[in-house]
């Protein structure tokens, strides 16, 4: 199934956010994604962030700082968001495993650089409404919007993990390759 | 220019380069546990794709919740051992004979100089203290590691560690990794391999290796690596025994693992370990560390001696040796899990069982258990645990609960006291 990128974002203003974090280890004894979605990060330590607030709720976008996903393997942190259809998340930079996870999975995690995420977080901290982050993956863009105001800006993507979310995943990738 | 052993690994086992820089890579072993194997095995199920690439290289456990403490682990545990059975894994590891992972596996043989390995678990860097390159992947790489016995990378650089001088009396491992840890932060070696060298390595057992490697991903690293070695022929000799003429034979062929001196690093680091003191952390992030005086007083409800970091023999005989004759502080809970059924046999014909007991230690089943606060030890909010575990993230162990990381021997120290203490002054 191919996914649509973008959509009102929530900024997580915060480096090192680990994946006990995004989906705490107890809830690992679930054997369907689904059952994941209450708990989208839950053990989030960071001021003012409320796991069951609405802007957690309306967000299709996670904004983030450096070495977001690190510590455990578990790709229950992109399903987590994957099945509260969060399907992008940008950041400073990321653990290797969350990275991998979230393209196999057929969804984006986006680099962009300390300035341009510093950009990103001011402007969704100065709007009263939604920040809205669109990503082109063709042009290697990201658009956001907030107060009418529009700032854009451009990635790297590999063109491995790129071929991976054209795919739908790693799954179909390798299957239809080796 | 020469080769890292990550390096060689990866050129002997190169399946596809789809775009540079990506490496796809045969698999030697596909390592798999009851949390994250399930979901792949329902999927592969769903896709019509129930099938494994070779159930000889493939090996499972049961170990985070066992035996199961409900319904939805007993469910795990059930489609992990169906599976097992369905596809003839002939090493598959039930309840009793069962133990945690990454220390069954090695204690096991299967991992060898020069291997390939992944596991749906991030401390499969362990392996890596036999010279091998074993990584930790998520479910969907799992997957595709079941069905085709492949695996993509980006080439990964290495740092190499060189760890000189000696380790004073009462400094182990662990304190040795969470220093380096603290060097490095928890983003210090992403997208990098670990490699470490220099005499105090060589000087390690495997377990005290497999120690260094475990805790590689808490700077972000792929897989740590050690250098194959005698010590790692002697540890694998019962196993390899047919294979070779000799430990020289053996030593030989798995040399040429061992990474070339010119080798090119994306860094070299040089660490003098004479003067290290053990090391406690403080705080939700491995690399919060700070030396033992700065840390002992801290009040501690909990001690948990256990886990693929330090429940080996060797982590229990450092434990026992400080609490030998004595008890642990009756405002403190002291839990000892041996990482395996061997270890736990082991830990009882040496005697360090009955001193666990004597001192007040529950003794508990192989199993990962509290260090992800999933059974068997888990934290009431406010409560601080010294663990001898790799990871202090917030509510790891219990929501709202607090891990000092430290070796076993700080952590027996410290069940004797109640606060976190320094077993040299003891």
């Amino acid at each position: 199934m191919k996914k649509t990128f973008g959509g009102p974002a929530i900024i997580l203003d915060r480096s090192d956010i680990n994946t006990d974090e995004i989906i705490p280890a107890k809830y690992l004894t679930e054997v369907t994604k689904e059952a994941l979605k209450p708990y989208c990060l839950e053990d989030l330590k960071l001021e003012g962030f409320d796991p069951n607030g609405k802007t957690l709720k309306n967000a299709r976008v996670v904004v983030s700082r450096e070495n977001f996903g690190c510590g455990s393997s578990r790709e229950h942190a992109p399903w987590v968001f994957e099945v509260n259809e969060i399907y992008t998340v940008i950041a400073e930079s990321y653990a290797r495993i969350f990275r991998q996870n979230m393209f196999n999975c057929g969804m984006l995690a986006i680099e962009l650089s300390k300035a341009d995420i510093n950009t990103l977080i001011a402007l969704g901290k100065e709007t009263t409404g939604d920040l809205d982050v669109q990503v082109k993956l063709q042009e290697q863009q990201v658009i956001a919007s907030a107060n009418g105001r529009e700032e854009s800006f451009s990635f790297e993507i590999s063109p491995f993990d790129k071929a991976l979310v054209e795919a739908g995943g790693w799954v179909e990738y390798a299957d239809a390759r080796y | 220019m020469g080769q890292t052993t990550a390096e060689k690994i990866f050129a002997a086992h190169l399946r596809d380069e789809p775009f540079p820089g990506t490496k796809v890579l045969d698999l030697d072993r596909v390592l798999c546990h009851e949390i994250t194997t399930p979901v792949a095995i329902a999927d592969l199920e769903s896709r019509g794709k129930d099938r494994v690439y070779d159930n000889t290289k493939i090996k499972a456990v049961i170990d985070h919740v066992t035996p199961s403490k409900d319904s939805k682990t007993a469910l795990q545990a059930k489609m992990l051992r169906d599976w097992a059975r369905r596809h003839e894994i002939k090493d598959f590891f039930d309840i009793g004979h069962n133990g945690v992972c990454h220390a069954l596996f090695p204690e096991k043989g299967y991992i060898r100089p020069g291997f390939t390995a992944i596991m749906g678990d991030s401390h499969t860097c362990t392996h890596g203290a036999f010279g091998a390159f074993a990584a930790g992947v998520g479910t969907t790489d799992l997957e595709v590691g079941i069905l085709k016995g492949v695996c993509a990378f980006r080439e990964p650089k290495s740092i190499r560690i060189n760890l000189t001088g000696s380790l004073a009396k009462g400094v182990y491992a662990k304190d040795v990794i969470l220093y380096v840890i603290g060097q490095l932060g928890v983003n210090g070696a992403t997208d990098r391999v670990i490699e470490f060298h220099g005499p105090v390595v060589e000087s390690m057992s495997m377990d005290a290796r497999m120690t260094l490697c475990n805790m590689a991903i808490e700077a972000g690293g792929t897989s740590g690596i050690c250098q194959p070695d005698m010590v790692t022929v002697d540890y694998l000799w019962p196993f390899i025994e047919s294979e070779f003429v000799s430990k020289q034979a053996a030593l030989e062929e798995y040399s040429r693992w061992c990474a070339d001196s010119d080798a090119d690093y994306d860094k070299i680091l040089d660490f003098d370990v004479s003067e290290l003191v053990p090391h406690v952390t403080y705080g939700y992030k491995p690399d919060c560390v700070k030396p033992i005086d700065e840390m002992v007083g801290t009040k501690i409800d909990q001690v948990y001696i256990g886990t693929c970091t330090n429940g080996r023999i060797e982590d229990l005989r450092q434990a026992a040796e400080v609490l030998k004759g004595r008890k642990i502080a009756v405002s403190l809970r002291g839990i000892v899990s041996p990482a395996t059924p061997k270890i736990f046999q082991e830990a009882l014909s040496e005697g360090l069982i009955q001193i666990f007991m004597d001192a007040g230690f529950c003794v508990t089943n192989p199993t990962c258990g509290a260090c992800l606060g999933m059974s068997n030890g888990v934290l009431a909010e406010g409560e601080a645990c010294a663990s001898t575990s790799n990871r202090n993230f917030n509510g790891r162990m219990g929501k709202g609960g607090m891990v000092h990381l430290m070796s076993p021997s700080t952590a027996a120290a410290t069940a004797i006291t109640g606060v976190i203490t320094d077993a040299r002054a003891l």
